[in-house]
């Protein structure tokens, strides 16, 4: 017989075990999957590895991908923590892009000391925008904020799309021929380009130093002050907080606002770090903001737990671009971020409950003994 | 033949603490068996275990003669074991048809399409045979606590439990419905299904059970038949010691201005319509005022309008002369009404949060607990530590989430932080509701020394003896409005009953 029984305590040491037991049955699983298609594991699995984080190169590339993964993740704990559920991160992240590209456009040829924290300014203010809209709603008409707020990144995919691809906007390449009939944004002026710090040959994206700081800022607001105080009291119970006289809409405008400007940041960097152009396809095939979703619910919306696993998912995205080529399906990639993800969101469960495996001979026994 | 259900020695551990140490108990085929024992006597504990949450670390359980092995609260129910849980497990959205056939899984609840009308059906029959009046398509947030039991028992009569475990059944109830769960209980007793009534109000255990369990400090004590026990000879047992029941102590302090003031009161229920209905009230400082009613009848949203968490449609509440801005909690406590909230576990505390948290729940805008806009933690663990000592909290320090303490536990807390705000009235909804005896008297006298101190004390219980008990006068409510007031020191629970159904009392 197997049971599964709630636990009554949960001991510290199961919030370590459970995860990594959890990677260690996902590379099982893998293991036979490589088997019945042909590739060796060990080979592969040292690659991805080698790939994702052995090395300066490989770190590098490994902070490129972490770093939105970083502001989207952020995004979602902050909300999520007053269970106020903003799936609208991928979407803000677009906004924040546009604005972010915008301000960097406006003012990189000008006073170009002024763009960097302009861009920032932008992104965020686009970001919080566009998750007041949801956070109107809920607030004021009690709608559901999952449902407007995912269904507002579609509206934010289809305007960076008509920006580029659809319009003649201030964002799109006109100058050249080839830029008219393959459309693309204008490049960033360099000042508008964010500053790459470096320890040795290891090179630390600004935007990926702005989320840490980010990240410590969160903690520091959920913890240490009163504004935190209120967001817990209403994640953990609405009423409580109405009893205790909380001012509850304006608490789910303001993390609303904030959530939505981490995620507007992440989109500035993107403009800012990588890509120096607003780049539709690039950012609208990447996910960022669902993946972000899952690292809040992985860190348990815990902001520096939301750091170290943006960190290790970014290194396996990258790894699986590495990996795929002639040899090995891009497929194989997924299948394999897939079955860590789901191997460790179902470790949650032995978190809460055990499995107890009792045999009939087993009970019969018990029973006869007492 | 073997009894209904036999528990034989069943030891309980949890970390610190041993909640049942050898408990052995047994109740027969047709018998209604209270359960007797203050709180953190292992009564829930036993109860737990019965129903299959909590798996025993030693002894057994029989039912019927037959060794069981419950590893889940799904085969307790399939045993026909069903309970009433002091904290009802009602999904509040549902009709009461819907809530009867959740997670029934061999019945109507099995199929893949439901027959609402059908279920509906079934449940007024039930109803009718057991005497317990409730719409099976009301939904169930629209309805009183006293209701909602009659839901859950309806539930458990739906999967046909052989055993029913009540627990603390009558502290949502007035002296009526009360007396009319006790018919429904030997009803269900006549039938051949054995009733295990947990309690601590010793002339409930006597009216209505044919023996009595009593436990202290995880241990049965002894098993007597009710007839030959006294209210005395059981509140020694469970306590361990001679206790003076409650009786009623004359005031001390003088009474003084009004300080809470209500006018013409008309407010919205959660149902639409009017919950309240032009109510008119003024406490005195040092003065106890008592609502009466039974449950359902406008105390709950009084509560709520009195301390701003519901919007007056129509009338005005006044503080110490100062009118209140309508639906503004934080208005209410600036003036200096203080509230302890009828359900204490989710409006009272935020449950996962801290004691220590939960201590400032309201104070934290202050200058002593905050500086701009950062906590300072320390303070606040210390007062919680300060509290907690001197309120006498057990259970655990400054940085055990709320909801681990019992009952009584987390109503001191409540009491601590309301009382520590100084308040000129304080509004309390059933405060001792599921407190054991111990917890009452503390509570009472809490309550006591308030008034004492100047502060205007508006209880509102369905406990006529705690009213009487505690009151200087005693108001009665009736469909949103006060239909009548009466000396507490003069009045009877014959005449209060009478005002609460309805009736004149002219």
């Amino acid at each position: 017989m197997i049971r599964i029984e709630r636990r009554l305590t949960q001991p510290w040491w199961l919030g370590v075990l459970v995860p990594v037991g959890s990677v260690v049955v996902a590379f099982g699983v893998m293991t036979l999957v490589l088997l019945a298609t042909g590739h060796p594991p060990g080979h592969t699995f040292s690659r991805l590895i080698r790939t994702g984080f052995g090395g300066m190169d490989a770190l590098n590339a490994t902070f490129v991908a972490a770093t939105p993964l970083l502001f989207t993740g952020l995004c979602a704990a902050v909300a999520f923590r007053m269970q106020l559920f903003n799936i609208g991160g991928e979407g803000q992240l677009y906004v924040g892009a546009i604005l972010g590209a915008g301000a960097g456009l406006v003012l990189g040829n000008h006073t170009g000391w002024l763009s960097v924290p302009a861009m920032i300014l932008a992104g965020a203010a686009g970001g919080a925008a566009y998750a007041l809209l949801p956070g109107l709603f809920r607030a004021f008409l009690s709608t559901n904020e999952i449902i407007t707020s995912l269904m507002l990144n579609y509206v934010a995919a289809l305007v960076i799309d008509y920006l580029i691809f659809d319009s003649q906007s201030y964002w799109r390449d006109t100058s050249t021929p080839t830029a008219k009939v393959f459309p693309q944004g204008k490049n960033l002026p360099a000042a508008a380009s964010w500053p790459l710090s470096h320890v040795g040959s290891l090179y630390l994206p600004f935007g990926l130093l702005l989320g840490v700081v980010l990240a410590t800022v969160i903690w520091l607001l959920y913890t240490r002050t009163r504004f935190g105080f209120e967001v817990q009291v209403i994640g953990d119970s609405p009423r409580a907080a109405a009893y205790a006289g909380m001012r509850t809409r304006r608490k789910i405008l303001a993390v609303m606002a904030l959530s939505g400007a981490i995620a507007g940041i992440g989109g500035a960097s993107q403009d800012g770090d990588f890509r120096h152009t607003l780049d539709p396809r690039g950012l609208t095939s990447a996910g960022y903001g669902y993946a972000g979703i899952v690292i809040a619910a992985l860190a348990r919306y815990n902001p520096f737990a939301v750091c170290l696993i943006a960190f290790l998912l970014g290194g396996l995205q990258n790894a699986g671009y590495a990996l795929q080529g002639v040899d090995f399906p891009s497929g194989l990639v997924g299948v394999l971020q897939g079955l860590i993800l789901f191997c460790a969101l179902g470790g949650e469960l032995l978190i809460r409950y055990r499995v107890r495996l009792k045999t009939r001979a087993a009970a019969a026994a018990e029973a006869a003994a007492t | 033949m073997p009894p209904a259900v036999e528990l034989r020695d069943i030891t309980k551990r949890f970390p610190g603490v041993v909640a049942n140490d050898g408990v052995r108990f047994e109740a027969a085929e047709g018998e209604v068996h209270a359960l007797l024992g203050e709180n953190g006597a292992g009564k829930s504990t036993l109860s737990n275990i019965l129903t299959g949450l909590y798996q025993p670390d030693e002894g057994e359980i029989l039912l019927g003669g037959r060794p069981v092995d419950f590893g889940s609260p799904r085969d307790a129910l399939d045993a026909g074991i069903g309970m009433v849980h002091q904290h009802f497990r009602l999904v509040p959205p549902f009709t009461v048809a819907e809530n009867v056939i959740l997670g029934d899984h061999r019945g109507e609840g099995k199929r893949f399409l439901v027959h609402p009308r059908r279920i509906e059906r079934r449940v007024a029959e039930l109803g009718e045979r057991y005497r317990i009046a409730v719409d099976p398509r009301a939904r169930v947030w629209q309805l009183s606590l006293g209701e909602q039991q009659r839901v859950e028992i309806l539930k458990a009569l739906y999967r046909e439990a052989r055993i029913l475990i009540l627990d603390e059944p009558t502290a949502v109830l007035t002296p009526q419905e009360a007396e009319s769960l006790f018919e429904t209980l030997r009803v269900m007793a006549a039938e051949g299904r054995t009733v295990i009534f947990i309690s601590h109000k010793l002339h409930e255990v006597k009216a209505v059970s044919d023996r009595v369990t009593v436990l202290r400090d995880g241990k049965t004590v002894d098993t007597v038949s009710t007839a030959s026990a006294t209210p005395r000879s059981l509140a020694a047992l469970m306590v361990g010691r001679e206790v003076s029941l409650a009786e009623r102590v004359p005031r001390t302090g003088e009474v003084g201005e009004p300080v809470l003031e209500v006018r013409d009161l008309w407010a919205p229920g959660d149902r639409g319509g009017d919950a309240l209905r032009g109510v008119d009230l003024v406490v005195r400082a040092g003065e106890i005022v008592a609502i009466a009613g039974v449950a359902g009848n406008g105390q709950r949203e009084l509560a709520e309008t009195v301390t701003g968490m519901r919007a007056p449609s129509r009338g005005e509440v006044l503080v110490s002369n100062r009118n209140l801005r309508g639906g503004d909690a934080r208005d209410a406590i600036g003036a200096g009404v203080a509230h302890v909230p009828e359900d204490r576990l989710h409006t009272g505390v935020a449950p996962s949060l801290s004691i220590a948290s939960n201590v400032v729940l309201k104070s934290y805008r202050g200058n002593h607990i905050s500086r701009g806009p950062l906590l300072k933690l320390r303070t606040i663990r210390e007062h919680a530590a300060h509290l907690i000592h001197r309120y006498d909290v057990r259970g655990g320090g400054p940085d055990v989430p709320a909801r681990q303490l019992s009952g009584g536990n987390l109503q001191k807390v409540v009491l601590a932080r309301e009382f520590h705000g100084e308040p000129r009235v304080l509004v309390v909804a059933s405060p001792t509701r599921g407190l054991d005896v111990a917890a009452i008297e503390t509570v009472h006298r809490y309550l006591r020394d308030a008034a004492a101190a100047g502060v205007g004390v508006l209880l509102i219980s369905e406990d006529l003896d705690e009213i009487l008990a505690l009151a200087d006068r005693v108001a009665v409510m009736y469909e949103g409005a006060i239909v009548g007031e009466r000396d507490a020191g003069t009045a009877t629970v014959e005449e209060i009953g009478l005002l609460m159904a309805g009736g004149d009392g002219a």
